[in-house]
């Protein structure tokens, strides 16, 4: 992936002095004999690439380095096949999980996911066909990426009947488990404007965290990106009407919902009201997860490096039939662990600078 | 018996544990600011003190969000049918993730009162669970 990156932008491995990872980054610039003077391998689950592009960019700022490449892999699908022991996610700090919720029967991470649908119900009286809508309207842009691995429709009476896996979820509701790569690089605006392909701008970027695992969450129905996805907004100098594309981590129904609420586009409890009229879907007015999102295009696991890819591919005008016309500004919003951590990432093209 | 994946113990934890051998549930306090903790740590989150003292507790609070697994977890087997995860907000001040047994799963919701209750791991400990309180059953 690192070499259709670069070959992309038309760089080589010569130019690239920094290396971001979810993991063991030293590792990776080992592999390809780089001397980076730039090394970011926080791992923080599936947002990590947005906190690497926001670490990155200010070290690019900083002159710390000019040319940072940043990879993600992974093959869960092809592990599960062949009975092998996918690598490892790195050191994870203290096991609370093990000793606190493993007893219980919790699973990694969907429990976590299904209690705070749960709780949004319960306290705001989000329904189980609201949440399905999202997985409804996140079919349709899948069924127009040719690489998607569902791309058949659905509909909300297909979500609710599909089996119960941890009430109050569907197994629509949840992503998918895939094999997948992405990579991207990032450079100074200057250089990148005489690149191979026209770039995107990262316009401003913000990383909140407020917990590991789940019973440690003050309030399950408010994700850090309540913190983080207003910072990096008022970063970029942008309000939610800005916004023409949003591609908003989508583990699970309930999580592209909170991320609606967190980032400011309805208010606190409304998610569910705000998605009933398929705006989300394409031809609506805040297309959103126009890959097909973890929902139906691909979630290896780690999806934020896909978020950034896509949003990409929208600002370039190169997302072919899913392409929506006209955009300036696309927002990657990572969120990994267990609503853990969350990283907001404001893109946009030449004519917003 | 409820089929489990048993709890790794930590040092922090091992009197936790050790009481569960009494079937006594207990829980961390800073004796600093007078607040309990979980899950148990060395230092308090709160003030960062290391004051920590492990004190009895009734065991009793409110479900703060409830799921009913209909796949088995880790550990569990799927003959024993489904089964509720909840978070417990205990009356001490903690949350705790934990099942809700001694009722139907899909009869547990946020806002039930429950109590502690205990079912056996190896070793002569107990792994703490809840049961509605006899006025919510």
């Amino acid at each position: 992936m690192i070499r259709e990156a670069l070959d992309d932008a038309g760089l080589t491995l010569a130019d690239v002095d920094g290396i971001c990872c979810s993991g063991i980054a030293t590792g990776i610039a080992e592999y390809l004999d780089l001397r980076p003077t730039f090394v970011e391998g926080t791992f923080v689950g599936g947002s990590g690439f947005e906190l690497h592009v926001e670490h990155a960019a200010a070290a690019i700022a900083a002159g710390l380095c000019e040319v940072v490449v940043g990879v993600y892999a992974s093959t869960p699908r092809l592990d599960r096949r062949l009975g092998t022991t996918p690598a490892s996610f790195g050191p994870m700090g203290p096991d609370m999980a093990a000793e606190w919720e493993a007893p219980y029967g919790a699973m990694v991470p969907m429990t976590s996911y299904a209690l705070a649908a749960d709780r949004h119900m319960t306290q705001f009286g989000t329904t189980a066909e609201q949440l399905a809508q999202i997985a409804v309207d996140t079919r349709r842009w899948a069924a127009m990426n040719p690489r998607a691995r569902y791309q058949d429709p659905i509909t909300v009476d297909d979500v609710l009947a599909s089996p119960v896996v941890a009430s109050p979820l569907h197994q629509l509701d949840c992503c998918l488990r895939t094999d997948g790569a992405g990579a991207y690089v990032l450079t100074t605006a200057e250089r990148a404007r005489d690149l191979r392909r026209p770039p995107a701008y990262v316009l401003g970027a913000a990383t909140a965290s407020d917990h590991w695992v789940i019973s440690q969450m003050p309030d399950l129905t408010v994700t850090p990106g309540a913190r983080s996805g207003p910072a990096a907004f008022a970063h970029a100098g942008i309000t939610t009407d800005d916004v023409d594309v949003l591609e908003a981590y989508d583990s699970f129904t309930i999580t592209a919902l909170l991320h609606l609420e967190d980032l400011g586009f309805c208010a606190k409890g409304e998610g569910g009201a705000f998605v009933e009229d398929e705006k989300l879907g394409p031809g609506g007015s805040l297309p959103t997860n126009t890959n097909g999102g973890g929902l139906s295009y691909t979630h290896p696991g780690q999806y934020g490096i896909f978020l950034l890819a896509e949003a990409v591919r929208q600002l370039r005008g190169s997302a072919g039939e899913r392409q929506v016309d006209g955009a300036e500004i696309a927002v990657a919003h990572g969120c990994g662990g267990v609503l853990s951590a969350t990283a907001t990432v404001v893109l946009g093209t030449e004519a917003t600078l | 018996m409820t089929t489990r994946q048993e709890p790794r113990p930590s040092d922090e934890a091992r009197p936790f544990w050790d009481a569960t051998r009494e079937q006594r549930f207990v829980l961390p306090w800073c004796t600093d600011c007078e607040r309990a903790l979980w899950y148990p740590r060395t230092t308090c989150p709160s003030c960062f003190g290391s004051a920590v003292e492990w004190r009895a507790d009734a065991g009793r609070g409110t479900v703060y969000a409830a799921s009913v697994h209909h796949r088995p977890g880790p550990g569990r087997d799927a003959d024993d049918g489904p089964y509720a995860v909840v978070l417990v907000d205990l009356d001490a001040g903690v949350r705790i993730m934990s099942n809700v047994v001694g009722c139907p799963p899909e009869a547990v919701t946020a806002g039930m009162r429950v109590m502690v209750a205990w079912e056996p791991l190896s070793e002569g400990r107990n792994l703490p669970v809840f049961r509605p309180t006899p006025e919510d059953a």
